[in-house]
């Protein structure tokens, strides 16, 4: 009984207890609310100031930390200690931008997410009512048509890149996806303006499949990447197995090769759409923005979800509310179809991986 | 043993084979080829542009008399915002990066990266209508507290903005959005640094911030830089978050706080582009065309720095 008490005390001798980070982050929040409170009842502030409590709370956490540890430990710990305490609240602080756009999407963005919006459009509507069926369609049509270019652009790409490609054509090629990644978004619409505008010879050129072009454009570079990375993991073995019993190299691709990397590759595909559909810019420039229902891919101008959002907060009508309502709709909406895809590309990626045995 | 020499058996080629390599190396040609595409096309589409009269400048009343004069405060207004988001980005990467691979506990650690990527992962139009109605009205008391308290400070003088729609508020906006990109990468490369080195800093007594300084900072230095360099990137070529938070001008100015914004390329090109016709068109496009160029400059010198450390050299 002795001996079991005297050592931990000799070992933790001259430091802080392990909870006192913990401890001391709770005394300081409790120490500035309480004194938030007191500004509240003696009439300076109007309302509860909680961003100023947790604001100075964490300050005062950071340097009680940093002090004490000083007294008690040493000013080496104490660096690391104010170090830790830095981090973390860093950390907390990355989070707090997330927290509060959920928050705000959720709480505005319920107020229209119902049957008549995913059901109208915005055709003659000028006050409460309306939707964005148009919007989703066109989000829909736009995206697939970028996504039916893209990944057999990219996947073929891929394949050269890893089974065939040597010298300076995979240079170059390698170089050029690297470059393309760093295309920002508004450059690849007026890229597809420019295409369009001088191919058909009109000025005012929108269309939806101009869109699709703008965003294949971003997206090919990402197919590109992920399937290379997918390609690489196949280890080398299976191939060889499959030259060993005579099979020729583009049977040996098309069957061992690609099956065993399809679940990444297909997790690449989600992540890059997830990526490209809440583009806005490009589909600005390109497939313009419209109140009407437009099924016609390639031809007049087509509504797209983040585009909806943009042109309802931007060019409300004289009630403004059911404009925002809408847009808020439409975010909320925008978001959930990004998690959805994220969330399926984890699944994806989780149960339908081969087993390959660690590297 | 020098005699003989078996002959190379080639395998013969396989007509299958011949169209799968060749459909492979097509699509290969077709990334050349877009890529040829846009320069070639940017570039006819931008030459009107530079013969353009003070009268085809969109949105402005013809105060600028060349595009030349007409495209330095945009380039201004992008490079400084992006400067100012990284400011505030860096640090905050790299602190949430070192959480994450060093600080955190590891089985929560990749749950906790996935909730940083998500921020990467909402679309920028949503970013734009948070900033407008949600984080503009928050920060607007902080800017007035920075005008009154730091008056002789130049870049705080007032009068400040009453919706806050300043670029400090834009920059604000650009690193959360920016963090995510420059988290995620400076991630990789801190746990990248060699275990042994760690464990050696370590068993010479250094606490955890020595073995970090010690070993994962020097080693991930060249990362930290290619990863803000992306992350410049990005928020260079950020457009619908600009466009609707900023109150726009086509200026040069240092202010923070003002309603006066130099604004940038991309969320000028968005925001006059629906209405222009006729050469504007075309001086918008030659804008772009110069935001191309200084993406592809930073892009390439992040390039550059990635490949001095992948040989050696960067350490």
């Amino acid at each position: 009984m002795a001996t079991t008490t005297a050592i931990p005390a000799g070992i933790r001798a001259g430091q802080l207890p392990r909870n006192a980070p913990v401890g001391l982050l709770i005394l300081s929040l409790v120490v500035t609310g309480a004194l938030f409170l007191v500004f509240l009842l003696a009439g300076m502030t109007a309302a509860y100031n909680v961003t100023g409590a947790i604001f100075f709370g964490l300050v005062l956490w950071v340097v009680v930390t940093y002090v004490t540890s000083f007294l008690v430990e040493g000013s080496r710990r104490a660096k690391d200690r104010l170090v830790t305490t830095l981090v973390c609240t860093a950390f907390g602080i990355a989070l707090l931008p997330l927290i509060s756009l959920i928050v705000t999407v959720l709480t505005r963005g319920l107020a229209r997410f119902d049957v008549a919006y995913f059901s109208e459009s915005m055709r003659n509507v000028t006050g409460p009512g309306g939707g964005a069926i148009h919007a989703v369609v066109g989000t829909l049509e736009i995206t697939l048509a970028a996504a039916v270019i893209s990944v057999p652009v990219g996947l073929l790409s891929a394949i050269y890149l890893v089974e065939y490609g040597r010298g300076p054509i995979a240079r170059g090629i390698t170089f050029l996806v690297d470059v393309m990644t760093g295309i920002p978004s508004i450059v690849a619409g007026l890229f597809a303006f420019a295409l369009f505008a001088l191919i058909t010879g009109n000025a005012g050129y929108r269309a939806g499949f101009g869109g699709s072009v703008a965003l294949s454009l971003l997206m090919i570079p990402i197919v590109v990447r992920s399937s290379e990375e997918m390609l690489k993991l196949v280890p080398m073995e299976l191939r060889e197995a499959s030259y060993a019993l005579g099979v020729p190299k583009w049977l040996t691709v098309l069957k061992v090769v690609l099956p065993t990397a399809l679940a990444g590759i297909v997790t690449g595909v989600m992540l890059a759409i997830a990526r490209v559909v809440g583009e806005t810019a490009p589909l600005l420039l390109v497939a313009g923005f419209t109140d009407s229902m437009n099924y016609n891919l390639f031809d007049q101008r087509m509504m797209s979800l983040p585009v909806y959002v943009y042109t309802q907060l931007t060019q409300p009508g004289t009630d403004v509310q059911d404009f925002f309502d809408r847009a808020w709709a439409g975010a909320l909406t925008l978001i959930l179809i990004v998690l959805i895809l994220n969330v399926i590309a984890r699944v994806v990626a989780r149960f339908f991986a081969p087993k390959i045995a660690s590297r | 043993m020098t005699a003989t020499i078996a002959p190379v058996v080639k395998a013969p080629k396989r007509a299958g084979d011949r169209i799968f390599s060749g459909a492979a190396l097509a699509g290969g040609l077709v990334i050349l080829l877009a890529l040829a595409a846009v320069a070639v096309f940017l570039v006819a589409e931008s030459l009107p542009a530079f013969g353009a009269k003070a009268t085809d400048i969109p949105g402005t009343a013809g105060q600028f008399p060349t595009f030349w004069a007409y495209v330095a405060p945009l380039a201004f207004g992008t490079v400084w915002a992006a400067v100012l988001a990284l400011v505030f980005a860096i640090p905050f990467s790299i602190a949430i990066a070192l959480f994450i691979s060093h600080y955190a506990p590891r089985r929560i650690a990749r749950g906790l990266g996935a909730i940083i990527d998500l921020l990467a992962a909402i679309p920028s139009v949503v970013y734009g209508a948070w900033g407008i109605f949600v984080f503009g009205p928050f920060v607007r008391p902080f800017w007035e507290f920075l005008a009154e308290t730091f008056p002789w400070f130049p870049l705080f003088s007032g009068p400040v903005d009453p919706n806050a729609r300043s670029i400090l508020t834009v920059a604000l906006v650009l690193a959360v959005m920016v963090i995510p990109i420059i988290t995620a990468l400076s991630r990789e490369i801190f746990l990248q640094t060699p275990r042994l080195n760690e464990e050696a800093a370590l068993a010479l007594g250094a606490t955890r911030w020595e073995m970090i300084r010690m070993t994962v900072l020097p080693f991930g230095r060249a990362g930290i830089v290619s990863a803000s360099m992306l992350g410049l990137g990005r928020a260079l070529g950020e457009t619908l978050a600009v466009a609707m938070v900023l109150s726009p001008n086509v200026i040069i100015s240092f202010f923070l706080l003002r309603s006066q914004n130099p604004t940038t390329v991309a969320a000028n090109i968005a925001l006059q582009f629906p209405e222009a016709f006729g050469t504007s068109v075309n001086v918008l496009m030659a804008t772009g065309l110069v935001l191309f160029v200084i993406t592809f400059a930073v892009n390439a010198a992040s390039r550059a720095v990635i490949g001095r450390r992948a040989a050696g050299k960067g350490i």
